[in-house]
């Protein structure tokens, strides 16, 4: 019997998509051990989307509620999944390796004095032990771990676990928990939001790069439009190129030194494909390339290439993709 | 201002990855070790926090082999005024043993601010910071991109999904830095020199046994090969077949 517990993720009082792929993730090492998936959700309030995790397979929900932990606050939410680990036995902590689930995983772990296993991307058992696979040297290697110790601490990649539906009646509760005022010394005074609806690069099922190709920054409206077309679902990208001459927010860099995506479709759109840029897409599930120079690297990991002139293609491709959403 | 900064040598990133022959690490034959970069950037805020300042110390500590004094030496051309290596064969896999190294060796130093890179770009961790700063007890703020210091109070801003995060901190705190919260100098010639005179104290460690086992390294999975669907605004509809009939994607 593997106790699994999920440590999820919400925003504004709405739990985060992210929080599926964790819950799909633990499921995965619970029916490998046939054990269960306690899901944790910390917010201010009851969080929406919570009692709906049944969905993917949770079998318990216990919505932590203090007043400080409407935003992520690192002491306060340590402090309550610390709590909570010791209060039972579990095998497993999973996280997703989100901007919040970096900081908190590793405190975690430090708090309890065990391992972690970041950006995981397969687990198992196998014997009776835990393993995870892990990419390093940006991708160009994987990293098969066994975590000896209990719990074993994972956080998961996002966009790697697709969500699988696993209905079962899950039992939800929420506690009221205990933190120190203000959750912490390390307070969030406030998120600036990007623009309203736009996703994250590294949370986008579709994710639609430029590179140096575009000539100018204006010419990202092509890409823009690309990305609307697929209604929703597509952000954009940009090469470190581009960011450094202030083209595009570093937000949006995918690479080495930005971020690194693993969407179900990446186009990569006049960007060469360097070593450093493909560190941070090369986990794709697909990748397409759109470039005028047939010999460009990316074209190597592309699993299909376009050769040719961009603004020709780019447009053309828009009102294709248009028409199939329409 | 008396700072530390934690710095790791890691294989460059141009580095073609061969696995060594036990299956379970990079064969290092021919590899270039660098300066993590983003621990350049800790670096780098360390000297500017100093100047600015006006006085204090910064303190390099690596944990790793006997060549991490190269990786020293890099910091101490850019202005560090010190370094600590703590000397071990091999570096661990396992984050939480690294970080309980580098806390010992932190514990009593009396640091105003710890920073750490936000990873090392070999293993791709972005652990060994917030773990030191629980191990400490202290206040910590990762992925930093942007910070001011008053006083003893400081505000760092962190690039979250769809947004930045504004965090309010007192000192001392650990800080783990990304690229944006400055660009590193490039050591000057009289650095150089300089570095070469500056105190470096080695310190043979004993590392726990931690808890992670490292199984196999192995290549990534083959992308299947790569197919150029043609040329121009004519491969457009066979583009899109193969997104809707083979890679099922549309
Ligand atoms: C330590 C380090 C970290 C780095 N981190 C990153 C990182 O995180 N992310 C990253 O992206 N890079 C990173 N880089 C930089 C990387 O090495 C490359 O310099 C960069 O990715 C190149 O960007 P690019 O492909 O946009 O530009 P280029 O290499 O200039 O490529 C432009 C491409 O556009 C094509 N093109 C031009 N015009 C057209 C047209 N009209 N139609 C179609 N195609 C056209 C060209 O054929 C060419 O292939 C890093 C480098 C270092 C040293
Ligand atoms: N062996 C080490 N010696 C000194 N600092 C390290 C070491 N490993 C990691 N660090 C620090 O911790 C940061 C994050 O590393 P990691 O958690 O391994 O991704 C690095 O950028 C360094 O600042």
């Amino acid at each position: 019997m593997t106790a699994v517990l999920a440590v999820l993720e919400q925003r504004d009082g709405a739990l985060r998509k992210v929080s599926h792929e964790v819950v799909t993730g633990a499921r995965r090492l619970a029916d490998a051990g046939s054990g269960t998936v306690e899901a944790l959700v910390l917010g201010g309030g009851t969080v929406s989307g919570a009692d709906q995790l049944g969905r993917f397979g949770a079998d318990r929900v216990t919505t932590a509620t203090h007043a400080a932990l409407g935003r992520y606050t690192p002491e306060g939410y340590t402090r309550v999944v610390v709590e909570r680990v010791r209060a039972r036995q579990y095998d497993a902590v999973v996280f997703p390796a989100s901007a919040t689930g970096r900081d908190l995983a590793p405190r975690v772990a430090a708090r309890l004095g065990v391992p972690l296993a970041a950006d995981v991307t397969d687990l198992g058992i196998e014997g009776g032990a835990i393993w995870a696979t892990r990419p390093v040297y940006a991708g160009k290697a994987l990293l098969k771990v066994k975590l000896l110790a209990r719990p074993a601490l994972l956080s998961l990649r996002p966009n790697v676990f697709t969500p699988v539906e696993r209905p079962r009646a899950a039992a939800a509760e929420t506690a009221k928990v205990d933190v120190p005022e203000r959750g912490g010394r390390v307070v969030v005074r406030e998120i600036k939001a990007a623009a309203a609806g736009a996703l994250d690069v590294a949370e986008a099922p579709i994710v639609v790069s430029g590179g140096r190709g575009l000539k100018e920054p204006a010419n990202f409206r092509l890409l823009e439009e690309l990305a609307r077309a697929f209604g929703g679902k597509a952000a954009v990208g940009a090469s470190r190129a581009v960011v450094d001459a202030g083209w595009r927010p570093h937000a949006d860099q995918v690479g080495q030194t930005g971020k690194t995506v693993s969407p179900t479709l990446y186009v990569a759109v006049g960007i060469s494909g360097a070593i450093q840029h493909l560190a941070g897409m090369r986990t794709s599930k697909v990748i397409v390339a759109i470039n005028r120079d047939k010999d460009a690297p990316i074209f190597k990991v592309a699993d299909y290439g376009i050769v040719g002139d961009l603004f020709e293609i780019v447009p053309r491709l828009t009102e294709e993709i248009r028409k199939l959403h329409a | 201002m008396k700072i530390a900064v934690c710095i790791k040598r890691v294989a460059d990133s141009e580095t073609r990855v061969k696995i060594a022959a036990d299956g379970k690490a990079l064969d290092e034959a021919g590899v270039k070790f660098v300066l993590n970069p983003y621990d350049e950037f800790a670096v780098e805020e360390a000297l500017r926090r100093k100047e600015q300042a006006g006085s204090g110390e910064v303190v390099v500590v690596a944990l790793g082999p006997a060549a991490a004094q190269e990786t020293i030496r890099a910091a101490l051309a850019m202005g560090v005024d010190r370094g600590v290596l703590l000397q071990v064969d091999r570096i661990p896999a396992d984050g939480l043993v690294v970080a309980q190294a580098l806390a010992a060796e932190l514990k009593d130093g009396g640091y105003d601010l710890i920073l750490c890179g936000k990873m090392a770009i070999d293993d791709y961790n972005h652990q060994v910071g917030p773990m030191v700063a629980e191990l400490l007890g202290l206040p910590c703020v990762t992925s930093i991109a942007h910070l001011e210091l008053q006083g003893n109070t400081g505000v760092a801003e962190r690039e979250v999904e769809g947004g930045i995060e504004v965090c309010e901190f007192p000192l001392p705190a650990v800080l783990t830095t990304d690229k944006g919260l400055n660009e590193p100098r490039y050591p000057a010639l009289k650095g150089i020199m300089a570095a070469k005179k500056k105190p470096l104290d080695i310190k043979p460690t004993a590392l726990a046994v931690g808890g992670l086992e490292v199984l196999a390294m192995t290549p990534p999975p083959d992308r299947k090969d790569g197919r150029i669907v043609g040329e121009g605004v004519a491969a457009i509809p066979e583009l899109l077949r193969l997104l809707r009939e083979e890679a099922k994607v549309l």
